[in-house]
């Protein structure tokens, strides 16, 4: 298992030894985690590397989930889309078995901990179980232009929290509570992101009959049209021209996705006539995909939409130059020209793509930046630090604090 | 190489760690970004001028304000952005007056260029306004004379330096930082105190100001 001093090499002491005296000062509160999943999804996936470094640091940390059946997890569903701005069908029925299920939950769970910590909108109406202590609620979503209706109903359980959590400025809310900026991260020493040795990133690309005789350019998601696979290969259909290149598509999760699946064909239809366009539909496996990513002269990322877009980070920890577009959370990690470069269309992807494949010193020092950037904004460690002032801040209402 | 003098007074090194807050405002053009900054807590003047300094600490070394940074890039209004990039923190003692030069500089601008009032930022590009919550805390380590302070410089975290360099002077209004502060008052060694103050803190990285810190205190102990 992970220790807190095994991220010593990566990020310096000072920054542990800073961990250590911040959780000191949480001495005594219990802190309970609530969500919906224990496995899969982003947040199961941050909570299973978070609570036993919150541990380790003395903080009283212990993660509940709640009940729901089928039906409930479907109304979930169509409010997750509905959040995200998509058209979803929404009626009394739905918020009915979401209020019921949220009744039993509030009747079968504990919430007696000093701070709950709610994530998403699952869990939300446990809040109605309030006492005396602390409550927070963390959407993970982006919710910059909710459907009014769900986010209308669900505002009302968000205001009688003591302070939520969004993941960019432009997901925020006009609330009557604090709301905190807490960016997601990725954990440096997981599979995905792991240093590898190049005899494990050759067998990958052995795997997938990928030649490593010309640079190559990739995009790791999943065949989802908000990625903009099709915008990719244009992209690299310009680049082309003047550039002897391959282009990578990696992802996963067509299969059980009906509109994934016309995606992935669509992409294959329109990559075969070019050999040098690998798609690749990959299960997860998160070593391939750190190999894919090393394995990269450039990394894009051309979504029309993006939560956050932690792809960009892990590339960017990998010290990859990325060309992505200015959108969700991918602005936050790259400053145009200084750590990456932004575009809007298929000619600026191409035109950013060419710029690093024929300036490789340009590339190194974006990648270069880059790396650093997530090194002291996105990673585990930093994620960990937000959350402990988040806690404390539950206690002082001045915008300084002596600790 | 002298006897070093002892302090009569230990520098305690504090650390400065800080959680950002949205404030829920948003602007989408400069009237918009004028009527706001007018009315914003010092805590969100005080994230959008020194923000930069602290998440891009390695790789810029003129950092510019999330001001000038929208202004020019989102806006396309280079001049402005260049004068407010340029606006001399160092001149200023307390948040507040540098929300007045800001302030000033946006209207001087606006005056001479109205056409620029009428550039609006796409959807998703408006200035979302945000404001630093600082958590002030003791470190372990302290120092009594310059060799000490200079081995701390070394290993302490890049906050702690922010802290004592930036935080103090201005946020806290202490009009100078604290390492000058103590090195002239505890130390009596006012020349370097003074060659201290006298650094521009916003024209370096913090890496780079750690460096040179270090240099000019281990030149001061070598006389």
């Amino acid at each position: 298992m992970v220790k807190i001093e095994d991220y010593i090499p990566i990020v310096g002491e000072s920054v542990i030894d800073d961990l250590k005296l911040i959780a000191e000062r949480l001495k005594g509160k219990a802190v309970q985690h609530i969500n919906s999943t224990a496995v899969g999804g982003g947040v199961a996936e941050i909570l299973n590397r978070m609570v036993p470094l919150l541990q380790e640091l003395g903080i009283d940390t212990r993660w509940d989930v709640i009940k729901g059946g089928e039906q409930f997890f479907e109304v979930t569903k169509k409010f997750h889309n509905a959040l995200h701005g998509r058209p979803a069908e929404i009626n009394k029925a739905d918020f009915d078995i979401f209020l019921e299920t949220g009744a039993r939950n509030i009747a079968e769970l504990n919430t007696n901990a000093d701070i709950v910590f709610v994530h998403d909108p699952q869990p939300i109406t446990l809040i109605n179980k309030r006492k005396e202590n602390k409550w927070l609620w963390r959407c993970h979503i982006d919710i910059s232009e909710p459907n009014q209706k769900v986010w209308t109903f669900l505002r009302e359980f968000v205001i009688k929290y003591d302070a939520a959590v969004f993941s960019a400025p432009g997901f925020s809310q006009k609330l009557p509570i604090r709301q905190a900026l807490i960016s997601p991260s990725i954990d440096p020493l997981s599979d995905k992101n792991k240093e590898l040795p190049q005899e494990v990133i050759d067998a990958v690309l052995r795997k997938y009959e990928i030649p490593k005789d010309k640079p190559i350019v990739t995009q790791i998601s999943r065949f989802d049209r908000l990625k903009d696979p099709l915008g990719v290969i244009e992209a690299y259909l310009q680049v082309k021209k003047y550039n002897d290149c391959r282009l990578v598509l990696a992802g996963g999760g067509a299969t059980d996705d009906p509109e994934g699946v016309k995606v992935y064909e669509e992409v294959r239809e329109k990559a075969k006539t070019d050999k040098d366009i690998h798609i690749l539909l990959l299960s997860q496996n998160d070593i391939e995909i750190n190999a894919l990513q090393r394995a990269s002269s450039v990394i894009v990322q051309k979504s029309l939409r993006e939560g956050f877009g932690l792809t960009v980070a892990e590339a960017l920890w990998k010290a990859k130059p990325v060309v992505a577009t200015n959108t969700g959370g991918i602005p936050l990690q790259i400053k145009h020209k200084y750590s990456g470069l932004l575009c809007h269309s298929a000619e600026g992807a191409a035109f950013a793509i060419k710029q690093f494949l024929n300036s490789p010193e340009y590339a190194k020092r974006l990648g270069e930046n880059g790396r650093e950037n997530i090194r002291n904004n996105f990673l585990l460690t930093r994620h960990l630090k937000d959350y402990i002032l988040l806690f404390l801040s539950l206690y002082y209402s001045k915008d300084v604090v002596y600790l | 190489m002298a006897d070093l003098i002892k302090a009569k007074e230990p520098f305690k090194f504090y650390t400065r760690l800080s959680l950002s807050e949205l404030t829920g405002l948003r602007a989408a053009n400069l009237g918009q970004l004028l009527g706001i900054i007018g009315e914003l807590p010092i805590a969100s003047i005080y994230h959008h001028t020194h923000r930069f300094l602290q998440q891009h600490q390695y790789l810029s070394p003129e950092p510019p304000n999330d001001f000038a940074y929208w202004v020019s890039q989102i806006l396309g209004e280079d001049e402005l952005g260049e004068l407010l990039a340029s606006i001399d923190t160092m001149q200023f003692f307390d948040i507040n007056s540098l929300r007045d030069k800001i302030i000033q500089t946006i209207e001087i601008y606006l005056k001479e260029n109205p056409t620029a009032s009428l550039r609006f930022a796409r959807e998703g590009d408006e200035f979302h306004f945000i404001k630093s919550v600082s958590f002030i805390l003791p470190t372990k380590y302290t120092a009594c004379d310059l060799k000490e302070f200079s081995e701390v410089l070394r290993k302490i975290a890049i906050d702690s330096i922010y802290f004592h360099i930036f935080e103090a002077r201005l946020r806290l209004e202490k009009r100078t930082n604290d390492f000058s502060n103590w090195i002239e008052n505890s130390l009596g060694n006012k020349r370097l105190a003074d060659k201290i103050t006298q650094m521009d803190p916003y024209t370096r990285t913090l890496d780079d100001l750690r460096k040179t810190l270090i240099q000019v205190i281990d030149k001061e102990i070598s006389v």
